[in-house]
C-alpha cells in the first residue's frame, strides 16, 4: 500500500536534486556546449531585457504560437499525417485546446484519439508541450535574475532555447525511449483493425458481417514522454495514462509517475543555486515535500484504506429538514437504505482505478499530478473518495506545492511574499526578501497575483453551478456534482489540465450532431480562464523581481528576518494553510465535504 | 548636554505645571479618560461619512453591507424575504454599526489623545509682546557683540506683537519675558525655563555661539537678557509644526502604511469574491436539496440570504486591523512625543525600526558627562600623596567636574576630615593651603595647562603630557625617562593622564578616567541581539577610543571624529546597504544628520542641527536614539502582528459561519460546527459580535503597542507567531462560544 507512494517520492528526489544542478548552470550559460550550439544561442541573442522586454518578448512568443496552433487545428483535414481522416474541428474545441496548451494546462475538451490528426498531435500538441514548461522556467529564471540583482533579467529567447533545448529535449528522448522499451507505441500508422476473437464482439455491419475492432495507435510514446516531463498532462488518448498505451505496465507507470514530480522539484533546487542561497531553497523544498506529503497520504489514506462512505452506515441516520408544507415547517428525512450494505470495503475503494498499477498508484498518481500542475491521470478522479478527492482539489487550489515547471515556485513565491511581509512587521522591520525592501509597489503586484487565481475558480464556478450551463451538463446531481464544476475550473485555473470528467463539455468536430448542450459556454469560459491564469501570475512577479532587482541590497543582521531557517519554513507553511483555507474552504465545504458526510446515492 | 544649573528653585510656569499635569494623567489614567472619551465617541458618529470611510477600503466595505442590510431589514418589516426573523435582522444591523462605530472609536481616541496634547502645546503659543531690534543688523556689522550695551544707551526698540515677526528679524528678551518665536541667540547668555516644552523643570542655560544657542518660541527667559535671530515666521514656529504633527493635521501615510493598505485592500477583495461567489453555490445546492427531496416549495436558507452573507464578508475582511490601522500611526507618533521625541514626520519613525547602525557620541551616552581623577602615579621621587596633593593644588580653583574630582579624591586619600581651601579661603589642616596672594593659573586652549603660583614662588602645573613637559623644559627640567611611557600605558587603558609639575620637576600623573553610564554594557548586549551595530563616536585619541569602546562592549568606534570623519562614515555604512541613526546638537554635525536615515537633533542644539535632523530631542538625551529604534520597531511589530491576528481569527469564523448558512440545506453538515453552537442565526450573530467587540478590545494596544522585546529576530518572530498567529487561530473559537452560550443563557435569541 504505502512502499510504491514512498519509493516513488524518494526516487522522484534523488533525481531531482542533481538535475536541479544541471538545469541551473544550464539557465546560466555555464554548461560546456559543443561549439555549433553556442552558435546557434549567439544567433538567438537578442540582447539582455529589463523586466518589460522579457514580459513582451514571452507575449509575443505566445500570440505567434496561438496563430501557428490555430492554423494547424483550423485546417487539420487538409494537412499531412492524417491517415484516419480526422475531419473539422468545432471553433470553440479549437480555441479552448489552444488556450489549452498555451497556457500549459493541456485540459481536453477533445479526446486525442478521436480527434486529432498525427499532424495535430505533433506539430500543434507536442510542439506546445515543450514550449510551455520552456516558459515556465525561463520565466523563473527571468525572476530568479531579478531576484539576486542582476542589471538585466536575461533574454527570453535565449532562455526559451536553453530550458527546451537542452533541459526538455534530452531528457525527454530518454524517456520516451525508456516508455517504448515498456511498450508504448511509436508510430505513424494509421488506426489498427483486428478481427476480434468474438466475431459479434464489435456488432456487425448491415450484411451481416462482423466488424473488426479499431485500435487507435500513433507517434505516442513523444507525446507521453513530454506530457509527463512538463507538467502538462495532455494525453493522446482521451483515458490518459489509465490507457493501456498510454501507460502499458508498472514500469511504465512508475517512470511517469516519478516524470511528474522530476523537474517541478528540480526547478526549486535551480532557484537555490542560482540565488546562491541553497539553504533558502531547502526551505521552500522541505515546505513543499510536506505539503506533497500530506496531500499524497491524504488521498491514498482516504481512497485506498477506507471504504466509500455512501456505502458504510452514516451515524445519522435521518435528518430533519425546513419544509413549510409539512407540518410543524420541518420534516425528517430518512437516509437512503443503501447505507450499512454489506459490503466489504477492506482494500479501499476500486472504482475508476487501474487496478493493474495497485490500489495506492490511482490516488498516489492523483496527489503528484495536481500538486504540480500536470493534469494527467492514471485513475478517474470522478470516482474517488470524496475527501481524497479533496486531495486533488486543494493541490489545485493552491498550485504552489512544486507546482509547473517554473511557475509552480513562481506561484510560491507570491504566497512567501505575503508571509515575508507580514513576519517582516512581527519582527519589527520593513519586510525584506533577500535584503530587498517590499514595498507598496511589490505587494501590489503580489496581491494582483494572488486575486486571480481565487477569482478565476469561484466565480466561474458559482455562475455555472447557479445557471444551467452548469447543472444541466453534470452526470450526477448533489456535492458531487457541484465537485465536477469546482475541480473543472480549478483545473482550468491552476492550468493544471486534469479532468475530474463527469461534465458533458466536449463539442468536438464541427459537424458534430449532438454535441453536449453546453459545449461551447464550458470551452469559452475554461479557456478564458486558463489564459488570465496563465500570463497574471507570470507577468505579476516578472514585474515584481524587476521591482526588487533596482532596489539597494541591505546588508542581513541579527533583527532581520531570516529566510532561511525552520522558523521561517513554518510561517510560509502556515501562511499557505491560512491563505488557501480561507480562501477555498466554503467550496470544498459545499463539495467533497458534503459530499462525505451526506446522504448516497445522491438520486433524484 | 545641557548644563543645569543647580540649585534652582523649581520655577514651573503655570503652562508647565498644566502640561505635565496633562502628561501624567495620560501616562496614568492611561486610555479612557473621561474628556477624551466624549470627544471620540462624538467623532465616531462624524467619521460614519462615507467620505471619510472611503478612505479606508476594509471598513468602507462595511459600511455598503450595512447600508445593504438595513435595505433588507426594511424589506423585511414591509413583509418580503419572510424566511429569516426580523429580530435576527435587527440585531445585524446594531452589530454591523457597533463594528462601525468602534473602528471610528479607535481611530477618534487615538487622534483625541494626540489634540489633548496639542492643546496643551497650544496654550504655550501665546501672542507674546516682542522688542524688535529693527537696526541690529547694520550693528552686528559695526559694533559687533556690543549692541547689547547700545541698546541699553536707549537704542530704537519696536514693540511689536510676536505673530507680527518675521524670520531674521532680530529680537531683545530680557529675564521674565517669554521668547517670542523660535530662533538663535546671537548675543549674550540667559537660563531659560524649557519647562513648556520638555516637561522639564530645571533651567538651561543658552548662549550666543557654539552648539547651545537654539532657543524655541514659549519658552521664558529667567536670568539675564539675549538678542535672538528670528528663525521661523509666525505660524512657522518648531512649536506650530509640533501641533500640527500631534493634531494630525499634515499626518500623512507612511510607506510601510500604505503598502500594508494594499494587502488589507486585495485580501477584502479576495473575500468579497469568495463572498459573492457562495451565494450562486448556495442556491445550486438549494435547488438540487429541492429536487432531491421533491418538495414543491423552494428550499432556503441562509446561504442565499443576503445580509448574512454581508455579515460572512464582514467577519472575513481584516476588519480589526482596518480598523486599528490608523490608531496603530498615530499611535507611533504619539509614543514619541511621549518620550519627548518630535519626529518631524511619520515615517521617520517608522524608519527608525529598521535602523541597523547607531552612531553614539561617547560623552554623555556611553560615559557620564565628565572624566573622573581615578589615580595618582608618582614619578621621579614623589609619593602618590604628594602628587595627589599638587594635583588638588594646581585644581582649587578649577571649578570643572574634572578638577572637582581630582580634589575630591585627595581628600579621599588623605583622609582629609576638613574643607578644602577654595580660593581666596585661608582655612587650613589638609595642606592645601592658598594664600590669598597666590596666583591662579585658568585653562585656557593655547597653553592647555592649569595651576597655581603660590606666593613662595611654586608654581604647580597640571596640563596635556606635551603642554606640561614644554613648561618643564622651558624652565631647565628635567622629564623623567619613563613619563611618555606611562602616559601610554595609561591611554591604552582608555583613560587621559594629566602631567603634574611643580617647578621644573615632573611630579607624576593624574589620571582621568571615563566613567561608563551604569548599564550602558547591557544595553549595548541588547542592542546587539536586536540586530543594531553601535559605533562610538570620540573625539578621542584611537588608543582611548579602544579601550573604552571594548570597555563598554560597542561594536565599533570612530576616534578623532571631525564633521567630514562622520559623514563618511555614514556614508560607507549606507553603501553596505545599512540604515544608520545618529544623534547631533553641533552646526557641524548638520551634515552627517542629514545624510543619516534617521537624524535626531537634540533641542539644545543649533537651529541648523534642527533643520537638518528628522526627529527632534527635546530632553537632548543621547541615550534616547535606543528609544527610537524600539518605538519604530513597535510600530511595526503591533500592524504585522495585528494582521495576522486579525487573518487568523477567519478559521474560527468559518467554523462558526458555513454550518450555519447550510443547516437549513445541508442539514448534515452539522458535524462540521464543532463549536457546537446553539443554532444558525446564534452562531452567525455571536461572529459578528466577537469581530465587533474585539475591535475595542484591542485599541488599548494598538494604542500602547505590542511589547517589544531586545531578543533577536526569530526569536521575536516566534514568540509573535505564538501570540497573534496561534492566539489569533484560537482565541476567536473559544470567544464566540462564550457569546454564543451568552446569548442562549440570556435568551436574547432563538
Amino acid at each position: 500500500m504505502w512502499t510504491l507512494p514512498i519509493f516513488l517520492v524518494g526516487t522522484m528526489i534523488a533525481l531531482a536534486i542533481p538535475l536541479g544542478f544541471y538545469v541551473a548552470r544550464t539557465m546560466d550559460g555555464r554548461a560546456h556546449l559543443p561549439g555549433w550550439l553556442s552558435w546557434i544561442e549567439q544567433r538567438i541573442d537578442t540582447g539582455p531585457q529589463n523586466w518589460k522586454q522579457y514580459a513582451v518578448a514571452m507575449l509575443i512568443w505566445n500570440v505567434v504560437a496561438f496563430v501557428v496552433g490555430f492554423a494547424i487545428l483550423t485546417l487539420q483535414p487538409y494537412l499531412p499525417l492524417n491517415p484516419d481522416h480526422k475531419g473539422m474541428l468545432s471553433p470553440t474545441t479549437v480555441f479552448n485546446t489552444l488556450c489549452s496548451f498555451l497556457s500549459n494546462t493541456n485540459l481536453q475538451h477533445y479526446s486525442g484519439e478521436v480527434h486529432l490528426s498525427y499532424f495535430s498531435q505533433l506539430f500543434v500538441i507536442c510542439w506546445k508541450q515543450f514550449h510551455t514548461p520552456a516558459i515556465g522556467l525561463a520565466a523563473l529564471g527571468a525572476i530568479t535574475r531579478g531576484l539576486r540583482g542582476d542589471a538585466h533579467m536575461g533574454n527570453f529567447y535565449v532562455d526559451l532555447w536553453r530550458a527546451t533545448t537542452y533541459v526538455l529535449l534530452p531528457i525527454a528522448v530518454v524517456l520516451a525511449i525508456l516508455l517504448m522499451a515498456c511498450g508504448m507505441p511509436m508510430t505513424l500508422d494509421g488506426n489498427f483493425a483486428v478481427t476480434t476473437l468474438d466475431p459479434g464482439a464489435m456488432g456487425s455491419d448491415e450484411a451481416g458481417t462482423a466488424l473488426p475492432q479499431t485500435i487507435a495507435r500513433g507517434p505516442v510514446a513523444a507525446i507521453v514522454a513530454i506530457k509527463q516531463l512538463g507538467t502538462n498532462g495532455g494525453g493522446f488518448f482521451g483515458p490518459n495514462s489509465t490507457h493501456p498505451f498510454e501507460n502499458p505496465s508498472d514500469w511504465s507507470n512508475v517512470l511517469e509517475n516519478i516524470s511528474i514530480m522530476l523537474l517541478p522539484m528540480a526547478v526549486v533546487v535551480m532557484f537555490g543555486r542560482m540565488l546562491g542561497n541553497l539553504r533558502h531553497a531547502a526551505v521552500i523544498f522541505g515546505v513543499m515535500l510536506v505539503f506533497y506529503a500530506a496531500f499524497l497520504g491524504w488521498a491514498v489514506y482516504f481512497d485506498s484504506t477506507q471504504g466509500n462512505p455512501g456505502l458504510v452506515a452514516h451515524a445519522e441516520r435521518e435528518f430533519t429538514i425546513d419544509d413549510p408544507a409539512a407540518a410543524g415547517g420541518r420534516r425528517d428525512v430518512p437516509l437512503p437504505a443503501v447505507a450499512g450494505l454489506p459490503v466489504d470495503q477492506a482494500l479501499g475503494n476500486h472504482e475508476g482505478k487501474e487496478l493493474r498499477f495497485g490500489t495506492s498508484a490511482g490516488p498516489t498518481w492523483a496527489a503528484s499530478t495536481t500538486c504540480t500542475s500536470n493534469g494527467s491521470v492514471n485513475a478517474m478522479h470522478d470516482s474517488l473518495n470524496p475527501l481524497a478527492g479533496l486531495a486533488p482539489l486543494a493541490g489545485m487550489w493552491l498550485n504552489c506545492i512544486f507546482g509547473g515547471v517554473g511557475v509552480g515556485l513562481i506561484n510560491l513565491l507570491i504566497y512567501l511574499i505575503v508571509a515575508v511581509f507580514l513576519a517582516g512587521l512581527m519582527v519589527g522591520r520593513t519586510p525584506e526578501y533577500l535584503c530587498k525592501k517590499v514595498e507598496a509597489r511589490e505587494m501590489k503586484l503580489a496581491m494582483l497575483a494572488l486575486l486571480v487565481h481565487p477569482l478565476m475558480i469561484l466565480g466561474p464556478t458559482g455562475l455555472f453551478a447557479a445557471l444551467d450551463w452548469g447543472a444541466k451538463s453534470l452526470n450526477n446531481p448533489g456535492p458531487h456534482g457541484f465537485s465536477e464544476i469546482l475541480y473543472e475550473f480549478s483545473s482550468a485555473s491552476a492550468n493544471n489540465g486534469s479532468g475530474f470528467e463527469g461534465l458533458a463539455d466536449t463539442y468536438g468536430f464541427n459537424d458534430n450532431a449532438a454535441p453536449a448542450p453546453y459545449a461551447v459556454h464550458w470551452d469559452i469560459a475554461c479557456g478564458l480562464v486558463m489564459v488570465v491564469c496563465r500570463f497574471v501570475p507570470i507577468i505579476a512577479p516578472l514585474a515584481f523581481a524587476g521591482s526588487l532587482a533596482m532596489k539597494k541590497r541591505t546588508t542581513l543582521t541579527a533583527g532581520t528576518l531570516r529566510t532561511d531557517n525552520v522558523t521561517f519554513g513554518c510561517v510560509l507553511f502556515g501562511t499557505v494553510v491560512l491563505v488557501g483555507a480561507l480562501l477555498f474552504l466554503p467550496a470544498a465545504v459545499l463539495g467533497p465535504v458534503a459530499e462525505h458526510l451526506g446522504p448516497l446515492p445522491f438520486g433524484r | 548636554m545641557s548644563q543645569v544649573l543647580t540649585p534652582q528653585p523649581p520655577r514651573s510656569t503655570p503652562v508647565a505645571t498644566q502640561l505635565k499635569e496633562a502628561r501624567r494623567a495620560s501616562r496614568q489614567s492611561g486610555l479612557f479618560e473621561p474628556q477624551l472619551l466624549k470627544t471620540a465617541l462624538w467623532q465616531s458618529l462624524v467619521m460614519l461619512r462615507p467620505d471619510i470611510q472611503w478612505k479606508n477600503p476594509v471598513m468602507f466595505v462595511v459600511e455598503v453591507g450595512t447600508v445593504l442590510t438595513l435595505v433588507y431589514t426594511v424589506a423585511r418589516f414591509l413583509g418580503y424575504s419572510a424566511h429569516v426573523s426580523a429580530s435576527y435582522l435587527v440585531a445585524l444591523d446594531f452589530w454591523l454599526i457597533m463594528t462601525l462605530l468602534f473602528a471610528n472609536f479607535a481611530s477618534s481616541l487615538a487622534e483625541a489623545r494626540g489634540k489633548a496634547q496639542a492643546d496643551a502645546l497650544r496654550k504655550t503659543r501665546r501672542d507674546t509682546p516682542a522688542r524688535r531690534l529693527p537696526e541690529y543688523q547694520e550693528l552686528e556689522v559695526t559694533y559687533g557683540q556690543r549692541a547689547l550695551v547700545e541698546v541699553a544707551k536707549g537704542w530704537r526698540i519696536d514693540e511689536i506683537m510676536s505673530s507680527q515677526l518675521r524670520e531674521g528679524d532680530f529680537v531683545l528678551v530680557e529675564a521674565g519675558e517669554f521668547i517670542p518665536s523660535d530662533g538663535e541667540i546671537v548675543e549674550g547668555v540667559a537660563s531659560i525655563d524649557e519647562s513648556a516644552i520638555t516637561g522639564e523643570s530645571a533651567p538651561v542655560i543658552r548662549e550666543a555661539g557654539g552648539d547651545r544657542s537654539g532657543v524655541t518660541g514659549g519658552t521664558r527667559v529667567l536670568s539675564d537678557r539675549v538678542v535672538i535671530r528670528v528663525t521661523a515666521g509666525a505660524g512657522k514656529s518648531f512649536l506650530d509644526k509640533m501641533i500640527a504633527l500631534v493634531e494630525g493635521a499634515i499626518r500623512q501615510r507612511t510607506p510601510n502604511e500604505i503598502a500594508l493598505s494594499i494587502v488589507l485592500a486585495a485580501f477584502t477583495l479576495i473575500f468579497l469574491i469568495v463572498t459573492a461567489a457562495l451565494w450562486p453555490m448556495a442556491l445550486h445546492a438549494e435547488n438540487y436539496m429541492q429536487g432531491y427531496l421533491g418538495t414543491d416549495a423552494p428550499i432556503k436558507g441562509l446561504g442565499t440570504d443576503v445580509p448574512t452573507l454581508v455579515a460572512l464578508l464582514v467577519c472575513l475582511i481584516p476588519t480589526t486591523i482596518g480598523a486599528l490601522l490608523a490608531a496603530i500611526g498615530i499611535a507611533g507618533m504619539d509614543r514619541a512625543l511621549r518620550a519627548n521625541i518630535i519626529a518631524k514626520s511619520g515615517k521617520a519613525v517608522e524608519v527608525a525600526g529598521d535602523i541597523d547602525t547607531l552612531l553614539l557620541d561617547k560623552t554623555g551616552t556611553i560615559t557620564m558627562g565628565n572624566r573622573r581623577a581615578s589615580q595618582f602615579i608618582p614619578l621621579d621621587q614623589y609619593t602618590p600623596v604628594e602628587v595627589a596633593r599638587l594635583s588638588a593644588l594646581a585644581s582649587v580653583a578649577d571649578q570643572t567636574p574634572e578638577g572637582k574630582s581630582i580634589v575630591e579624591l585627595y581628600r579621599l586619600m588623605s583622609h582629609g576630615s576638613a574643607a578644602v581651601a577654595g580660593a581666596g579661603s585661608t582655612s587650613s589642616g589638609d595642606g592645601l593651603y592658598v594664600p590669598e596672594s597666590a596666583k591662579f593659573i585658568p585653562f585656557s586652549a593655547t597653553t592647555r595647562m592649569s595651576g597655581v603660583d603660590l606666593p613662595d614662588g611654586h608654581r604647580i602645573r597640571k596640563g596635556a603630557p606635551d603642554a606640561v613637559v614644554r613648561f618643564v623644559e622651558s624652565q631647565q627640567g628635567k622629564v623623567p625617562e619613563d613619563l611618555l611611557e606611562q602616559v601610554h600605558k595609561v591611554s591604552a587603558k582608555g583613560a587621559t593622564a594629566l602631567v603634574v609639575a611643580e617647578g621644573n620637576r615632573v611630579a607624576g600623573l593624574a589620571v582621568l578616567e571615563d566613567v561608563l553610564k551604569p548599564g550602558m554594557k547591557d544595553r549595548f548586549q541588547r542592542l546587539r541581539q536586536m540586530g543594531l551595530r553601535t559605533v562610538m563616536i570620540t573625539g578621542d585619541n584611537a588608543l582611548t577610543a579602544r579601550a573604552i569602546a571594548s570597555e563598554a562592549g560597542v561594536d565599533d568606534f570612530l576616534a578623532e571624529a571631525t564633521p567630514e570623519a562622520k559623514l563618511s562614515y555614514i556614508r560607507k555604512e549606507q553603501a553596505e546597504g545599512k540604515l544608520v541613526a545618529m544623534m547631533g546638537d553641533g552646526t557641524n554635525d548638520a551634515p552627517a544628520l542629514a545624510q543619516a536615515d534617521v537624524g535626531v537633533a537634540m533641542n539644545s542644539g543649533t537651529q541648523a542641527a534642527k533643520e537638518a535632523g528628522n526627529m527632534v530631542d527635546l530632553d537632548s538625551d543621547p541615550t534616547k536614539l535606543i528609544e527610537v529604534v524600539e518605538i519604530g520597531k513597535q510600530l511595526l511589530m503591533t500592524r504585522g502582528s495585528l494582521t495576522t491576528f486579525s487573518i487568523a481569527n477567519d478559521v474560527a469564523k468559518y467554523f462558526a459561519i458555513v454550518p450555519a448558512l447550510f443547516a437549513g440545506t445541508l442539514p448534515w453538515l452539522k458535524s462540521f460546527d464543532v463549536m457546537k453552537l446553539h443554532s444558525p442565526t446564534s452562531a452567525i450573530l455571536s461572529a459578528v459580535i466577537f469581530n465587533a467587540i474585539v475591535i475595542p478590545l484591542l485599541i488599548p494596544i494598538a494604542l500602547k503597542g505590542v511589547r517589544y522585546r531586545p531578543v533577536g529576530a526569530d526569536a521575536l518572530l516566534r514568540r509573535n507567531l505564538l501570540v497573534w498567529g496561534l492566539g489569533g487561530v484560537v482565541v476567536p473559537f473559544i470567544g464566540i462560544k462564550v457569546i454564543d452560550l451568552v446569548l442562549t443563557t440570556l435568551n436574547l435569541i432563538a
